[in-house]
C-alpha cells in the first residue's frame, strides 16, 4: 500500500486537487468561488500531464553535454497549450461574471435563481 | 405478365394535386374554382379509365417516378386490383364533387376553397396508393391521406370537430408509425424487396420461423387503422363530426376503402395466400374479423344519430372485406374485391341521404325524420335502395357480394363464417329498417309541413346516379367479375 | 504549387484570419462585418465541397501541417465520414448567417455586431477544425475554441439571463473538456502518440488494458456532456432559450453534432470496435443513455410552454437517435445515424430560424400566444409545419429518411427495444410538434367566417428566401434522398470497414 502510495504519489496529489476542485465548482454557490474551483480542477490535470512527462534520470530536454535521458518534452508544449485554453476560459468565465453582477447585483447563484423564480412566476426549470 | 412503360398513373395522381393551384388561384370566384375541381374530376376519371383495355388485356402498367434511396423506388404499377379500386374512387369522386358543391352552397359553409382543396388532394393519393408499385410508395400515401384529410374533418373548427379530428389523427398516425411501418421495415429486410407481386414476396421461407411471419401479419392488420378492424375503430364514429360530403368520402371512396385495399394488398402481393395459409393467420384474421361485424353491427342499432349508425354500419362492411379476403379461398377473394365497389356505391348512397336530410331540415336524428318521405321521396328511395343493397336483398348488387362470401366460406370449409354472414344480414335489416319505417310510416313531426323540401338538384342528380349503379351492378356483374377473375386466377394458377 | 492541396488546412485559416479582421472592419463600418463573416464561411464551404468531390471519388486525403510527418507532426486527415460532417457544418453556418442576419439585428445590440460575426466565425472555426483533425489532443483544442466561442454567443443576447444560462454552459463545458484532455492524456501515456491512427495501431495490443478503458470512459463522459445526451443535458435547454435565436439555430444544427461525429471517430477508428463489443458492454451502455436521452428528451419537451425549451429539449432527443445509430454497430443504423446528422442540421436549424421570426414578431415565447399565427403569417407557418413533419419523420420528407435507416439498421442489428424507442418518440415528437401547429392554424386569429381579423405580421424577404430554401431541401430530399444517402452509406463504410482510415 505504502508501495503504492510512494510509486503513484504525483497522481495521487492529481486526484486530490482534481476533485477539490470538483467540489467548489458543484458546492459552492459563489459564482468566484466557482471559477476558482475550475481552474484547480483544470491545473489538476496539467499537473497529470506534466509529471507524467517526467523519466526517470532524466534532464530537462535542452541539448547539454553529458545528459543521458531527456524528460518527454511533448506533454510540457500540450500544456502550455491548454494553460492558454485555461486562461481564456477563466478570462470568459469572469467577463460573464461581470455581465451577471451588472444584471442582478449579486453572484450568489442561490439568489439569482431566486430573483428569477421571482419575476416569472417560479417558472424556471433547473 | 406483360409490362408496359407508360406515364399514365402519375398523370392520374398529378391531375387534382395540379388542379390544387387553379382551385386555389379562382377562390373568389366559386363558380369558376367549382369548374376546376369537376374537370379535374372527370380528367381523372378518363385518365384512369383509358387503362382499362390494357389492363383487361392482361397487361400491367409501370412508371418509375424517383430513385427515393439506393434500392427503393417511388414507382406506380397499375394491375387489376389497383385499377379496379382506382376506377371506383375516380367515379365517385365526380358524383361527390357536384354533390359537395351543392351541399357547401345550400349550407353556405366557410372555408369553402381549403374544403375543395384538401378534397382534391384526398383523390390525388388515393390514387397514388391504388397505383403503388410497392410498400414504401402506398405507405407514403397512405399517411399523406390522413394529413390530407385532417382539414376536412376539422372543418366545423369547433371543439367538437377538433376533438374528432385529434381522435383520428391519433389512430391513424400512432397506428401507422407504431406498427405498419415496422411492419414494412421487416418484410423489406426479410424480402429483400417490397415490390407487390401476386402471390407473395417473401420467396423461399425456410429457416424463418412461422411466428415471425404471424406477427409481422399482425403488425400490418394492427397498422392499418384505416380498415376499421376492432380494436382500432373509433376514429370512425369520431370523424363523423365532418360535413357529410366528407363522410362519404371518408367511407365510400378514399379512407376506409384505402384501408382495406392496403389490407388486401398486403394478404394478396405481400405474404401471398399460401404462406398465410401455412401461418394459419387467415382463420385469425377472419375471426378477429367477424367479431367486428357483429359487434359494431349491435352498436349501430343502438345509434340514434344517423352518421353515427351508417359509421357503424361501415365498420361492419369493411370486415366483411376483411374476411372475405382472410378466408383465402378464390371466392371469398373475389367477393372481397367486388365488395369494394359495391359497398362505395350502396353506402355513398346513404350518406348522399344523410347530408340532404341534413340540408333539408337540418336534423341529424332518427328520431327526428318521421314522416319525411313524403316531402323527400326521391332521397328516401335513394337510401332505401343503398339500405336493402347492404342488407343483401335481390336484386340490387349487394346480393352479389353476399353469395359470393357465403360461396368464399364454404369453400374455405369455415362454416361459422358462413353463419356470421347470415346473423349478420340479420342485424344490418335491424338497424337499416327502422329508419325506413320511420320515414315512411311515421306521421310528419308538427310544424315541419312547410319547412322541409327536397334537397337541390345538385346533390339528388348525383345520389340518384349512385343508387342507379347499385342496381344496375346487379344485372351486369361483369363488369366487377372482369377484373376480380385476373386477380384470381393469378392466384390460383396451379 | 497547387493551392488545392492545401485546401484542409486552409478551410480552416482562412476563416481564422478572418477573426480578427472583422472587428477592424467593424470600426470603419458595422455593415461591412457581416459581408465578410459570409465571406469567410463561402471560402471555406467552398473548399469543403472541393474536398468533398474529391473524398467521394479519390478517397481519403492526409494532410500534413508543416510537411512534418504524421506520428510527430499534426495530421488533418479527411475521409467520407469528416467530409460529410464539415459539409453539413458550412453549408448550415453559411444559411445561419444568411438567414440570421435580420434576427441578429433584431436581437443582438448593435455595438456588439462586429465581435458578434467575429467570434461566429470562430465558432465556426472551432466546429471544423475537430472535424478536420486527425490529432487527439487537436481536437481538444478546438472544442475549446469552439466551446468558448459558444459561451460568448449566447452572452450577447439582450436578455437578462443570458450570461447566467451561458455560465452554467461554461462551467459544465469546461469540466467536460477536462475530462476529455485527461482522457487523452491516459491514452498518451500508454501510447505515446496522439496521431489517431497511430493510436489506433498502438492500442490494438492494449486491449484489457484498465487504463485504457479509463481513458475510454472520460472521454466518452466528456463527448457525453457535449452533446447533451439525457441525464447530462442540463446545460442545453438554457443555453438554447436565452441565446439570440440566430445561435440556437446554428447551435442546435451544428455544434452537437460534431461532438456526435468525434464520438463515432473514437468508437470507430480509434478503439478497436471489437474491444467495446466484446469485453465490456460500452455499447451497450450508450444505447441505454441514448434511448434514455429520446424518451426523455420527447417526454420532457412535451410539457414544455416554451417554445424555445421545447425545441431545445427535442433537441436532446434527437441527439439521442445519432448516438443510437453509433451503438448499434452496423452499416444501416450508422448510414441513419450520419444521415440524422444532416437532416437533423436542417430540420432544427430551421426550426430555430422559424420560432425566432415569430417570436420576434409577437415578443413571446409562449406557445399559447402562437394562436392565429397561420394566418398572420403564412409562409413562416407553413415553414414551421414542413419542419416539425420532418422532424416526426412522415414520409417525403428528409427526416424519414434518416429513421428509416435507423429503423432497419435496429432490425438487422437485432436491437429489438430500439426499434420501439423510435417509434415510440416519433409519436411523441407528433404530440408535441402537433400541438404548436394546431395552435397556430386553428386557435384564434379568425371570427366564424374565416375572415383573419388581426393584421399580418412582416416576413421580411431576406428571411423568407432562406426559410423557404431549407424548407424546399427539407422535401427534396426526402424525396430524392439517394444523394445523401450514398454519402452518408459511404462515410458509415468508411468507418466501419476501418481500412479506408488506416
Amino acid at each position: 500500500m505504502i508501495d503504492f502510495i510512494a510509486a503513484k504519489y504525483n497522481y495521487l496529489i492529481c486526484v486530490c486537487l482534481m476533485m477539490i476542485g470538483f467540489y467548489a465548482v458543484i458546492a459552492k454557490q459563489n459564482l468566484m468561488k466557482k471559477i476558482i474551483g475550475l481552474s484547480i480542477f483544470q491545473t489538476s490535470v496539467f499537473l497529470f500531464y506534466i509529471s507524467m512527462a517526467k523519466v526517470t534520470d532524466g534532464t530537462a530536454p535542452i541539448v547539454w553535454e553529458g545528459a543521458v535521458r531527456y524528460d518527454n518534452p511533448l506533454p510540457h508544449v500540450l500544456i502550455l497549450t491548454a494553460i492558454v485554453v485555461s486562461v481564456s476560459t477563466t478570462a470568459v468565465a469572469i467577463a460573464l461574471m461581470i455581465n451577471i453582477y451588472k444584471a442582478y447585483g449579486t453572484i450568489e447563484d442561490s439568489k439569482i435563481r431566486e430573483i428569477e423564480a421571482g419575476e416569472s412566476g417560479g417558472s424556471v426549470s433547473r | 405478365m406483360e409490362i408496359i412503360y407508360s406515364a399514365a398513373p402519375l398523370y392520374a395522381v398529378l391531375v387534382s394535386l395540379v388542379a390544387i393551384i387553379p382551385i386555389y388561384l379562382s377562390r373568389s370566384n366559386p363558380n369558376l374554382r367549382e369548374s376546376w375541381t369537376i374537370l379535374a374530376a372527370v380528367a381523372k376519371f378518363f385518365i384512369v379509365l383509358s387503362m382499362v383495355p390494357t389492363v383487361l388485356g392482361g397487361k400491367e402498367i409501370y412508371f418509375k417516378l424517383a430513385t427515393a434511396y439506393p434500392g427503393i423506388d417511388i414507382a406506380f404499377k397499375v394491375d387489376s386490383l389497383g385499377l379496379f379500386f382506382a376506377l371506383t374512387a375516380s367515379f365517385l369522386w365526380i358524383l361527390t364533387s357536384f354533390y359537395s358543391i351543392g351541399y357547401v352552397r345550400a349550407l353556405k359553409e366557410h372555408a369553402q376553397t381549403r374544403y375543395f382543396i384538401c378534397f382534391a388532394g384526398s383523390l390525388s393519393v388515393t390514387m397514388g396508393a391504388a397505383f403503388s408499385a410497392n410498400l414504401f410508395t402506398m405507405y407514403i400515401f397512405y399517411e399523406a391521406l390522413t394529413l390530407f384529410t385532417y382539414p376536412l374533418i376539422a372543418h366545423e373548427e369547433n371543439e367538437e370537430a377538433f376533438r374528432g379530428a385529434r381522435i383520428y389523427l391519433i389512430y391513424l398516425l400512432g397506428t401507422s408509425i407504431a406498427f405498419l411501418l415496422p411492419a414494412i421495415l421487416f418484410t423489406y429486410f426479410t424480402a429483400g424487396t417490397m415490390d407487390f407481386r401476386l402471390g407473395g414476396i417473401f420467396g423461399d421461407t425456410g429457416g424463418i420461423h412461422s411466428l415471425f411471419f404471424a406477427v409481422i401479419f399482425a403488425f400490418y392488420i394492427a397498422g392499418i387503422a384505416k380498415a376499421g378492424i376492432m380494436p382500432f375503430h373509433s376514429w370512425l364514429p369520431n370523424a363523423m363530426v365532418a360535413p357529410t360530403p366528407v363522410s362519404s368520402l371518408l367511407h365510400a371512396v378514399a379512407v376506409v376503402k384505402m384501408g382495406v385495399f392496403v389490407v388486401l394488398r398486403v394478404i394478396l402481393y405481400v405474404f401471398g395466400v399460401d404462406l398465410l395459409k401455412e401461418i394459419g393467420a387467415g382463420a385469425f384474421l377472419a375471426a378477429f374479423a367477424c367479431v367486428t361485424i357483429v359487434v359494431s353491427s349491435l352498436i349501430a342499432m343502438r345509434q340514434d344519430n344517423i352518421k353515427a349508425r351508417l359509421a357503424y354500419s361501415t365498420i361492419s362492411q369493411l370486415s366483411y372485406i376483411v374476411v372475405g379476403a382472410a378466408l383465402l379461398s378464390p371466392s371469398g377473394i373475389k367477393a372481397s374485391i367486388m365488395h369494394i365497389t359495391i359497398h362505395a356505391f350502396s353506402k355513398i348512397s346513404l350518406f348522399f341521404w344523410a347530408g340532404a336530410v341534413y340540408v333539408a331540415l337540418h336534423k341529424k336524428y332518427i328520431s327526428q325524420i318521421s314522416g319525411i318521405a313524403k316531402k323527400m321521396p326521391v332521397s328516401m328511395a335513394v337510401f332505401t335502395i343503398g339500405a336493402l343493397s347492404l342488407i343483401g336483398i335481390p336484386p340490387l348488387s349487394g346480393f352479389i357480394s353476399k353469395y359470393y362470401f357465403v360461396t368464399g366460406a364454404v369453400e374455405a370449409g369455415m362454416l361459422p363464417v358462413a353463419v356470421v354472414f347470415a346473423v349478420s344480414s340479420f342485424l344490418n335489416a335491424l338497424y337499416f329498417l327502422p329508419i325506413i319505417y320511420t320515414a315512411y310510416m311515421k306521421p310528419l313531426d308538427a310544424g315541419m309541413d312547410d319547412k322541409v323540401t327536397e334537397a337541390p338538384l345538385a346533390m339528388l342528380i348525383p345520389m340518384c346516379v349512385t343508387a342507379g349503379v347499385a342496381v344496375l351492378l346487379f344485372f351486369f356483374p361483369q363488369v366487377l367479375t372482369n377484373f376480380t377473375d385476373i386477380i384470381v386466377a393469378g392466384l390460383f394458377a396451379e | 504549387m497547387n493551392l488545392a492541396v492545401n485546401f484542409p488546412a486552409l478551410l480552416v485559416t482562412v476563416p481564422l484570419i478572418f477573426v480578427p479582421v472583422i472587428p477592424l472592419l467593424g470600426l470603419i463600418n458595422r455593415k461591412i462585418c457581416w459581408y465578410a463573416a459570409v465571406l469567410a464561411i463561402t471560402a471555406s464551404f467552398a473548399m469543403i465541397m472541393t474536398i468533398l468531390a474529391k473524398v467521394s471519388t479519390e478517397g481519403p486525403i492526409s494532410y500534413h501541417l508543416g510537411n512534418w510527418a504524421p506520428p510527430i507532426g499534426i495530421e488533418y486527415r479527411i475521409d467520407m465520414l469528416n467530409a460529410f460532417v464539415l459539409a453539413v457544418i458550412s453549408f448550415i453556418s453559411l444559411v445561419s448567417l444568411l438567414f440570421g442576419k435580420e434576427l441578429v439585428e433584431k436581437e443582438v445590440p448593435e455595438y456588439k455586431h462586429p465581435a458578434f460575426y467575429s467570434v461566429f466565425i470562430l465558432f465556426v472555426v472551432g466546429m471544423t477544425g475537430m472535424t478536420v483533425t486527425g490529432d487527439l489532443f487537436n481536437v481538444y483544442v478546438f472544442l475549446e475554441i469552439t466551446s468558448l466561442s459558444g459561451y460568448a454567443l449566447i452572452a450577447t443576447s439582450k436578455k437578462r439571463y443570458a450570461p447566467m444560462a451561458s455560465f452554467n454552459y461554461l462551467v459544465i463545458g469546461t469540466l467536460a473538456a477536462t475530462f476529455i484532455v485527461l482522457g487523452i492524456g491516459y491514452l498518451y501515456m500508454v501510447t505515446g502518440t496522439l496521431n489517431m491512427a497511430d493510436l489506433a495501431e498502438r492500442i490494438k495490443p492494449l486491449n484489457g488494458s484498465s487504463v485504457v478503458l479509463t481513458a475510454y470512459a472520460l472521454i466518452l463522459m466528456g463527448i457525453l456532456i457535449k452533446m447533451a445526451v439525457f441525464p447530462l443535458h442540463l446545460w442545453l435547454p438554457d443555453a438554447y432559450t436565452y441565446s439570440p435565436s440566430a445561435v440556437s439555430a446554428a447551435m442546435a444544427a451544428t455544434s452537437t453534432k460534431v461532438g456526435a461525429y468525434v464520438l463515432i471517430r473514437l468508437m470507430f477508428s480509434v478503439f478497436d470496435i471489437e474491444y467495446h463489443v466484446g469485453s465490456v458492454p460500452i455499447t451497450g451502455i450508450i444505447i441505454f443513455f441514448a434511448s434514455l436521452s429520446i424518451v426523455m428528451g420527447s417526454v420532457i419537451a412535451i410539457a414544455q410552454t416554451n417554445i424555445k425549451k421545447m425545441l431545445a429539449y427535442s433537441s436532446v432527443g434527437q441527439i439521442g437517435y445519432i448516438l443510437l445509430a453509433a451503438a448499434m454497430v452496423n452499416a444501416e443504423a450508422l448510414t441513419g445515424g450520419v444521415m440524422h446528422i444532416f437532416s437533423h442540421a436542417l430540420m432544427k436549424g430551421g426550426l430555430f430560424f422559424v420560432v425566432g421570426l415569430i417570436v420576434y414578431n409577437i415578443g413571446s415565447e409562449r406557445i399559447s400566444d402562437f394562436a392565429g399565427i397561420g394566418r398572420r403569417m403564412p409562409f413562416t407557418a407553413a415553414a414551421f409545419t414542413i419542419f416539425s413533419l420532418s422532424i416526426i419523420g412522415i414520409p417525403l420528407t428528409v427526416g424519414f429518411v434518416s429513421k428509416w435507416y435507423l429503423v432497419l439498421g435496429a432490425i438487422s442489428s437485432g436491437h429489438w427495444y430500439a426499434i420501439g424507442v423510435i417509434l415510440l418518440s416519433s409519436l411523441l415528437t407528433a404530440i408535441y410538434f402537433g400541438k404548436v401547429i394546431f395552435v397556430m392554424y386553428f386557435k384564434g386569429g379568425h371570427d366564424d367566417h374565416g375572415h383573419a381579423p388581426a393584421a399580418k405580421l412582416s416576413e421580411p424577404m431576406g428571411m423568407v428566401i432562406p426559410m423557404a430554401f431549407v424548407a424546399f431541401l427539407c422535401i427534396y430530399f426526402g424525396i430524392f434522398a439517394t444523394f445523401p444517402v450514398e454519402l452518408a452509406a459511404k462515410a458509415a463504410e468508411a468507418v466501419l470497414g476501418g481500412v479506408t482510415w488506416k
